[in-house]
């Protein structure tokens, strides 16, 4: 029966929800506890959480985000192949040389089409 | 330890259509930076060149049955007569969208290459022989399609045509994801053929409680691909997205998009779950009847609701609504045993008769189209007789085929679809078919009526500029060729085979 294979997942659900229970029930217990407004609100990157949901924001922020998923994925990729890169030998090679190709290709359209510039 | 491939186990050189014309998009990309934004017909060009060398390469690859990339990937006749297809369309709506983005002053660069990720992820849809490949093909079908659809802003129907194609695509998408997810907790697989094997062996054993995940994933994936192709139950977004989005991304949307998500259907339902029966023994697909019912939904409210519409680019939506629904009787003939291979080549003809008229058609309605983007009703064909008899007759033709008159393309793929919905058994959903392609002619008619028979001044098609024209030829070259010599389609999808023979 296929599903058998699934009890590890359903292993790992009970014992996260599990921890997560032990740790909010500890700190209830032996943290000490003096709430204040700040405190009490949901945290959202220190932002103020409540107030109109249509806000004007500076589009460049978004840019900057994007450019850094950019990189991050670059990297996150990267440095697992550099690690088994003799393992891998040419094929490797070739394959990540598509991958930053087409990550290339964002950037340099990025460049030119004037994202770079703050001003 | 894992054992590293070498470059020749992925088999690159079946792949070489659409991997072709994905690198040549990415390339275009970043060739398009420099070139001027006064010569941005250089991008349409090289982008046209592109598709024409993909196009070659296809030809020359037609007949090769083969797997790449570790078996996700499957080139047969299957995908090669989709490939024709969908870049004939990206061919064709490029020659549309020359002039029209010039005169909407809608002009990018980056419109070109878009056109050619779609095709690519189309391609990619019907050489899928993966859950995953699946997948890909359809965000890189769609992704794109969202920002095509919004490219005519600040006009606030075109962001509302965007918008709405976003959230409820990236919805319709989330629906196959996990379609997708529990098909393999059933299987253990996301490779076609071998849910194909594993779904033999789970009807085998009565009571088996995989079934019922497998029937809920078989039924969420089916969810999700009709919302691409716009089938009944997930229609509602089609004629808002269609009107808002600039004309020729709506005549590229309205084919490219449909041929991605039938492509992936016949591939998922024919390969992959064509023994999912209920009970063993039996000769009919369990989601014969699901996909039967939903056919016979599209086809009554596509051509009903179509009759009341006034806006030309509504009335081609909920008509490409009913076109849906054509093939999807295709689809569901499949659904009996030893007719996947006979119901597959009737959908891909249709389809292809199809996207010849409903581009011609689209060129049209561009033609008359005025810059500002009005001029898009019905009332505005009046008088189009007098003022461009020779577009007006084409128009007729279009109109004609795509109510499936004989002499014209639109009938071929309605007598194999009709004759493919016979042998299968599915004798009511046949009728449901020619009582509603009857209906249909009133509509279309109208069109006709209003060019020819309306007193009235006529409207001097500003749009119809030279390369419109072209496209117009074309498409009614196509639709006129292929249902006076219909053999010229029909000897192509001849070797079509899609079902697997277990192996």
């Amino acid at each position: 029966m296929a599903l058998d294979t699934f009890a590890p997942i359903t292993a790992l659900l009970v014992i996260s929800v599990l921890v997560t229970f032990i740790i909010l029930v500890i700190s209830r217990i032996f943290g000490p506890h003096r709430p204040t407004t700040r405190k009490r609100a949901p945290y959202e990157s220190g932002m103020k959480p409540i107030g109109p949901a249509v806000r004007r924001l500076p589009i460049k922020f978004y840019l900057i985000a994007v450019l850094f998923i950019l990189f991050d994925i670059e990297v996150i990729f990267f440095l697992p192949w550099a690690v088994v890169f003799r393992d891998l030998g040419i094929y490797g090679l070739i394959t990540m040389g598509v991958f930053l190709f087409i990550l290339t290709v964002g950037l340099l359209y990025e460049w030119k089409s004037g994202a770079l510039e703050w001003e | 330890m894992f054992e590293v491939p070498v470059l020749a186990d992925l088999n690159l050189g079946v792949t070489l259509p659409s991997v072709f014309l994905a690198l040549y998009a990415t390339v275009l990309l970043a060739v398009d930076i420099f070139i001027p934004s006064e010569h941005k017909i250089r991008t349409a060009w090289l982008a046209l060149a592109g598709i024409v060398v993909s196009f070659v390469l296809n030809l020359m690859t037609y007949n090769t049955v083969d797997s790449a990339f570790f078996g996700m990937f499957t080139a047969d006749p299957f995908s090669a007569f989709l490939n024709i297809i969908s870049l004939v369309t990206a061919f064709i709506s490029i020659l549309l969208s020359v002039d029209y983005l010039k005169r909407a002053g809608i002009e990018r660069g980056e419109f070109y290459p878009l056109i050619l990720f779609t095709t690519t992820g189309i391609m990619f849809m019907g050489h899928a022989n993966d859950l995953i490949v699946i997948f890909v093909g359809l965000e890189l079908l769609s992704i794109p399609l969202y920002v095509m659809a919004a490219l005519r802003y600040p006009d606030l129907k075109s962001e509302e045509s965007g918008i709405k194609y976003f959230i409820l695509g990236a919805f319709a998408s989330a629906f196959f994801v996990y379609g997708s997810a529990l098909i393999y907790g059933a299987t253990g697989t996301t490779n076609l053929p071998e849910i194909f094997q594993s779904v033999s062996v789970i009807t085998a054993t009565e009571g088996n409680s995989s079934m019922m995940i497998l029937l809920m994933g078989a039924g969420l994936a089916i969810v999700g691909l009709g919302f691409k192709v716009a089938a009944v139950p997930f229609h509602m977004w089609t004629p808002d997205v269609y009107e808002g989005a600039p004309t020729p991304v709506t005549a590229f949307m309205s084919v490219g998009a449909k041929i991605g998500g039938f492509a992936a259907l016949l591939r998922i339902l024919i390969v992959g779950l064509p023994m999912l029966v209920i009970l063993d023994g039996q000769t009919t697909a369990a989601w014969q009847q699901t996909i039967a019912l939903i056919a016979a939904a599209t086809l009554i409210i596509g051509n009903l609701v179509a009759i009341a519409q006034t806006n030309i680019k509504r009335m081609l939506a909920y008509s490409s609504i009913a076109h849906a629904g054509y093939v999807l009787m295709a689809i569901a003939a499949a659904g009996t045993l030893g007719i996947g291979d006979k119901a597959a080549q009737s959908a891909v003809v249709y389809l292809m008769s199809y996207m010849f008229t409903n581009l011609g058609a689209f060129a049209v309605a561009l033609a008359i189209e005025k810059n500002d983007g009005t001029g898009t009703n019905i009332s505005d064909f009046v008088g189009l007789g007098k003022s461009k008899p020779a577009l007006a007759l084409m128009m007729t033709v279009f109109m004609l085929s795509l109510t499936g008159i004989p002499l014209t393309s639109g009938f071929i793929g309605k007598w194999m679809v009709f004759q493919a919905t016979m042998e299968s058994g599915l004798v009511g959903l046949a009728i449901v078919g020619v009582v509603t392609s009857v209906a249909s002619a009133f509509y279309y008619v109208r069109i006709i009526v209003n060019m020819f028979l309306k007193d009235g001044e006529g409207d001097p098609a500003a749009g119809a500029t030279q390369y419109v024209n072209w496209a117009v030829y074309v498409s009614f070259a196509g639709t006129v060729l292929l249902g006076i010599f219909p053999f010229l389609m029909l000897n192509l999808a001849n070797p079509i085979t899609l079902a697997v023979i277990a192996p």
